[in-house]
């Protein structure tokens, strides 16, 4: 049942070969089994989510279910849960139970959903490794010596685990889709402004963005019918026609069910400082996509190089100002001395928050304070520009772009913890569609030395749903998605075959 | 633009951080890192490229001047910090929030 799709999940569900309350309880007893040694969830509630699940059931018997009623999911610990502790990872929050829903909680609960608690996260989803939460690190389900990737590490090592049918996440610089390359399954971020951000804690405003994180494109698209849609609460939030995302996968049958899509090889994410084993397994992905009839088109992307250093511009000095609220006065942590109101502000904070939340928190009041303006925060914005208008002249050539989603596999924990350069490097292939705005996604292509390796897919604004297509009809071919690691001897050897 | 560690005491202050004399030294090493990276930029001519802030061009959406949210102050109180300086109790009085005085 674990590693069941969404589909039939809730097939399963509707024909009453089990109840929600049964299907929540298998996922629960995992959860006590290996959560202890993987740390991927931070608060567990089992009343509360026992109570979701009667509910579900009651639904199911009067036949009011929706396809996602009584399907147990994690949530990352940055969406506000009515009730639950929501701490971002932070030494900040960590005592903070939030006092209503974020939005996307909202669209769960409306659809029947089970939420079997919320998942570790780099702090405040600052990283790449889900070393800077607060709460410790994750372990990656594939080796427990490795990172999960960031900052959605404990819903990535959640999915990969099976210790959820799947899960969300938020992608401000490839918080969804590098963790879903590292641990090997099916990350989407959508366009900018699909999903509303209302209740779910800011990092850098113009960026972030909720996306599923999840076993197959087929169940990711089925999530973005529940997740997306206009909030009025959101004030970026697009207001455009409900998309059915699931509509095109039945067509993605027969021999070349993408014969005439045109694919993009952007040069620039084949250079320097590309692992030469995800290489191969990336190159070896887009030969399979040439027998399924699509075609390759040679890219550029000139100005992507520049992704990295403008994007961190860009998301500290907006950090460092959705951070201010932190001032140990209404709630979040308070130092326990302090002298007058000033002090009180400088100690609370300066407890509160990690190493490299405060480093963020340094770059962004530098880069926004008198004199350096122009140099850095305009100057990015002006370059971000170009940085798009890359993509917009990409896409007259081609349909979707298509590349690898981390330049290595997962590294070690500790490896890159100390230096802050090195770890910023992992977003270097995911950063470029943030900045746009545009959708992203990772599907599991392979593995390299026993890891998964993640495949890219970028598109064109709302093209979500023929992203999911796309993806879908290599997953109708292949079966790196259905690999998962076991836990009870996890640094494992791969079936004959598969390394 | 080499940093130094006054800068970086003055930035800590600006953004309200408490700073110690290692700490401060250690972020040096690491911003001064970071900040090479965000050099790159400078290389870049940019003269007339209209500011980028979202990737859609949408405007901001008006409402109707009304009240829409409900007074909610007990359930966002019970997330006041406890008030410290020896006090275990939350840092609430008479649904106000207590801080160090301000005005003499």
């Amino acid at each position: 049942m674990i590693n069941s799709s969404l589909k039939n999940l809730s097939q399963m569900l509707t024909k009453k070969e089990i109840s929600s309350v049964e299907m929540t309880q298998t996922f629960l007893d995992r959860i006590n089994k290996y959560n202890p040694t993987i740390n991927a969830y931070i608060a567990l509630d089992t009343n509360k989510t026992l109570a979701q699940a009667k509910a579900a059931d009651v639904r199911i018997a009067n036949g009011t279910a929706e396809p996602l009623t009584g399907i147990p999911f994690a949530q990352k610990d940055i969406f506000c849960a009515k009730g639950w502790q929501t701490t971002c990872g932070s030494k900040m929050l960590a005592n903070f139970v939030a006092p209503y829903d974020a939005h996307v909680i909202t669209q769960f609960d409306n659809a029947g959903a089970v939420n079997l608690g919320k998942t570790n996260m780099d702090e405040f989803a600052m990283g790449s490794s889900n070393e800077t939460s607060y709460f410790g690190g994750v372990k990656n389900p594939w080796d427990f010596d490795r990172v999960p990737g960031g900052s959605s590490g404990g819903s990535a090592a959640a999915v990969a685990a099976r210790l959820c049918a799947a899960a969300t996440g938020t992608d401000t610089g490839g918080s969804i889709r590098q963790p879903a390359s590292l641990c090997g399954f099916t990350g989407l971020k959508p366009t900018y402004g699909l999903v509303s951000r209302y209740g779910m804690i800011a990092f850098a405003s113009s960026l972030d963005q909720a996306g599923p994180m999840a076993k197959s494109a087929e169940d990711c698209a089925l999530m973005m019918n529940v997740m997306t849609g206009f909030d009025e609460r959101d004030s970026t939030s697009l207001n455009r026609p409900k998309e059915d995302y699931t509509r095109g996968l039945s067509n993605m049958q027969g021999a070349q069910p993408l014969k005439g899509l045109r694919i993009g090889l952007p040069k620039e994410y084949f250079a320097d400082g590309l692992d030469a084993n995800v290489a191969k397994v990336v190159q070896d992905a887009i030969a399979e996509y040439r027998k399924l009839g699509a075609e390759t088109v040679d890219i550029s992307l000139p100005n992507s190089q520049l992704s990295i250093p403008v994007y961190y511009v860009l998301a500290p000095a907006e950090a460092s100002s959705n951070l201010s609220r932190y001032d140990g006065v209404r709630y979040g942590h308070r130092a326990a001395e302090y002298d007058d109101l000033m002090d009180m502000y400088m100690k609370s904070r300066a407890e509160g928050f990690g190493a490299e939340v405060k480093r963020r928190i340094l770059i962004g009041t530098y880069v926004l304070s008198a004199g350096y303006y122009d140099a850095y925060y305009l100057k990015a914005q002006q370059i971000r520009r170009l940085i798009a208008d890359d993509f917009t002249q990409a896409f007259k050539q081609c349909d979707v772009i298509m590349g690898p989603t981390a330049p290595s596999t997962a590294f070690k924990a500790g490896e890159k913890a100390d230096d802050p350069v090195a770890m910023y490097l992992q977003d270097v292939y995911t950063i470029a569609t943030n900045l746009a705005g545009l959708p992203g996604m990772s599907i599991p292509a392979g593995f390299s030395n026993g890891l998964p390796v993640g495949l890219q897919l970028m598109g064109n604004y709302f093209d979500e749903a023929r992203m999911l297509d796309v993806a879908h009809a290599y997953q109708q071919v292949t079966d790196w998605h259905t690999l998962i690691p076991n836990l009870d001897k996890p640094n494992l050897v791969l079936p004959e075959g598969k390394v | 633009m080499a940093l130094n560690i006054t800068d970086i005491k003055r930035i800590a202050h600006l953004a309200r951080l408490e700073i110690s004399e290692q700490e401060a030294n250690q972020t040096l090493t690491k911003l001064t890192g970071i900040l090479s990276l965000i050099e790159q930029m400078q290389a870049v001519d940019t003269t007339g490229i209209t500011p980028m802030s979202h990737s859609q061009d949408v405007v901001q959406r008006l409402r109707e001047d009304v009240v829409t949210a409900t007074n909610q102050r007990e359930a966002f109180q019970a997330n006041a910090p406890i008030l410290g300086n020896g006090s275990a109790e939350k840092a609430v009085d008479n649904g106000l929030y207590l801080v160090p005085k301000v005005i003499e």
